[in-house]
């Protein structure tokens, strides 16, 4: 079971409170943690990764065990914490706008 | 018992004003969707419970909500605007080609018709539609396509298709405006378009009455006489007798015929409501006095409406979409500014009041007249 954390304006806009829980079919990385919360929340499509291309929105960061992992790639293993569910995959909000 | 409400998009959250059709109390709504930018609301002409709702921002993007009972519940629907085919590119602020990239939705606006059919106006300029209201979106690219798009150039709020009109007794009929390319027409129901600019002049153009590359602010028509058409213009006001085929100035003796909203009364085709700001680098009312204007021939005669309106240090603006009127009798005009006041006149604008004074700024308008 994979652990997400939602910034304030997506758990509004998909209707959740706190973490949301993701079982996974794949092993753990950006895009298969990704692909579960979209498909869960069909709602957030296009908010996180533009539809079509699936490329990060500007303003999203991903953190791991307190770690900016944003620019890692996409498929490559999240850290074992994550993928135990023992640590959350965070998608932050950056710091921006007014 | 008849009544108003009131969609008031702002860049922090929506809010709905309600009143029956004494238009004295006030019943407010919201903050919506608290923190997003709500570029437009708007109901449809066929069921005004089923509302469209622009929700947007810098972090996550478009999305796009429904109510189907008058804006006590909303539910998400679909957010994926995709451009027909290779979207190609349209001029950028240097001159230089830049690719078509959605942005935004700036305007909704319902089928007369079909709740469930909705236009949407967007950022970088083009049309989409929806059919199942609001779940899917298609591009009407006939327009994007026309061979003047890739000289398409964005305005300083971007290139967006704001306006949108819908002819009553010719659905196959559409007129867009596009900051700043201008404005175009489809006969076909959206198929193939054509620019209708002939007799715009904008200076700041090396050719001033070029086909396109106007900076189109605003257009509006009555239903009842819907081949005349009234524009504001970056500079100039503007009115056609022709559904657009020609254009004649009408700015005669406003203080400054700069702005970004322009109205026509529901009742009243001649009688028209524009707010004069100082410049295009000044959008600010001149000599710090919040003034409508109205015109009751058709433009070329104005007069200043001040009664209930700030007549002093008032240095705000009224955005292009935050200009409405009801069809109530007598008719309702209402507007809402940058500085988060949002002011009605039940009068026709003889008199105004200011509903709400502290929103966030307005972004937009719609006034819903209610059976």
């Amino acid at each position: 079971m994979i652990r997400v954390v939602l910034p304030q304006h997506l758990r509004t806009l998909a209707g959740v409170d706190g973490e949301v829980s993701l079982d996974l079919q794949d092993r753990a990385t950006q895009r298969s943690v990704l692909d579960a919360l979209e498909a869960e929340y069909p709602v957030l499509r296009g908010t996180i990764r533009d539809h079509g291309t699936a490329k990060r929105r500007d303003f999203i960061r991903y953190f791991a065990c307190g770690q900016d992992i944003t620019l890692e790639p996409a498929d490559e293993l999240l850290p074992e914490e994550v993928a135990a569910g023992a640590e959350v995959f965070r998608v932050v909000a950056a710091m921006a706008g007014g | 018992m008849s009544g108003v409400r009131l969609l008031v998009g702002t860049r922090k959250g929506a809010f709905i004003l309600t009143s029956d059709g004494t238009r004295d109390d006030w019943d407010v709504q919201g903050p919506l969707f608290a923190g997003w930018e709500l570029y437009h609301l708007n109901g449809s002409p066929a069921d005004p419970d089923r509302l469209y709702a622009s929700q947007s921002t810098g972090w996550h993007g478009q999305v796009v909500q429904r109510s189907d009972d008058g804006g006590k519940t909303w539910e998400p629907v679909g957010n994926e605007f995709t451009y027909d085919g290779v979207p190609g590119t349209h001029q950028w602020y240097d001159g230089t080609q830049h690719p078509w990239e959605f942005a935004r939705v700036w305007h909704l606006e319902p089928s007369l018709t079909d709740p469930d059919t909705v236009f949407a106006g967007v950022e970088d300029a083009a049309l989409f539609r929806s059919t199942d209201g609001g779940q899917t979106w298609q591009e009407l690219s006939g327009l994007r396509d026309h061979p003047t798009g890739e000289q398409w150039q964005p305005g300083a709020g971007g290139l967006c298709l704001h306006s949108i009109l819908i002819h009553p007794d010719d659905p196959q009929r559409m007129v867009v405006a596009i900051s700043a390319a201008g404005v175009f027409r489809t006969d076909d129901g959206g198929e193939t378009w054509r620019p209708i600019n002939r007799g715009l002049r904008s200076r700041e153009l090396p050719d001033e009455e070029r086909e396109v590359g106007h900076c189109v602010h605003r257009i509006a028509m009555n239903p009842a006489r819907p081949d005349v058409l009234f524009m504001q213009k970056h500079w100039h006001v503007m009115r056609s007798d022709d559904g657009g085929e020609s254009w004649d100035k009408v700015s005669g003796n406003l203080p400054s015929d700069f702005g970004f909203p322009i109205a026509v009364h529901a009742h009243e085709p001649d009688t028209v409501y524009v707010v004069p700001i100082e410049s295009d680098s000044e959008h600010v009312p001149p000599e710090g006095k919040l003034r409508v204007y109205r015109s009751r021939t058709g433009g070329n005669e104005w007069e200043a409406l001040t009664n209930g309106l700030p007549q002093e240090h008032c240095y705000v603006n009224v955005l292009r979409d935050a200009m409405s009127v009801d069809s109530l009798d007598p008719g309702g005009v209402y507007f809402g500014t940058t500085g988060g006041q949002v002011y009605a006149s039940s009068d026709g604008g003889d008199g105004w009041t200011a509903i709400v004074h502290d929103l966030p700024a307005v972004l937009s308008i719609e006034a819903q007249t209610l059976a």
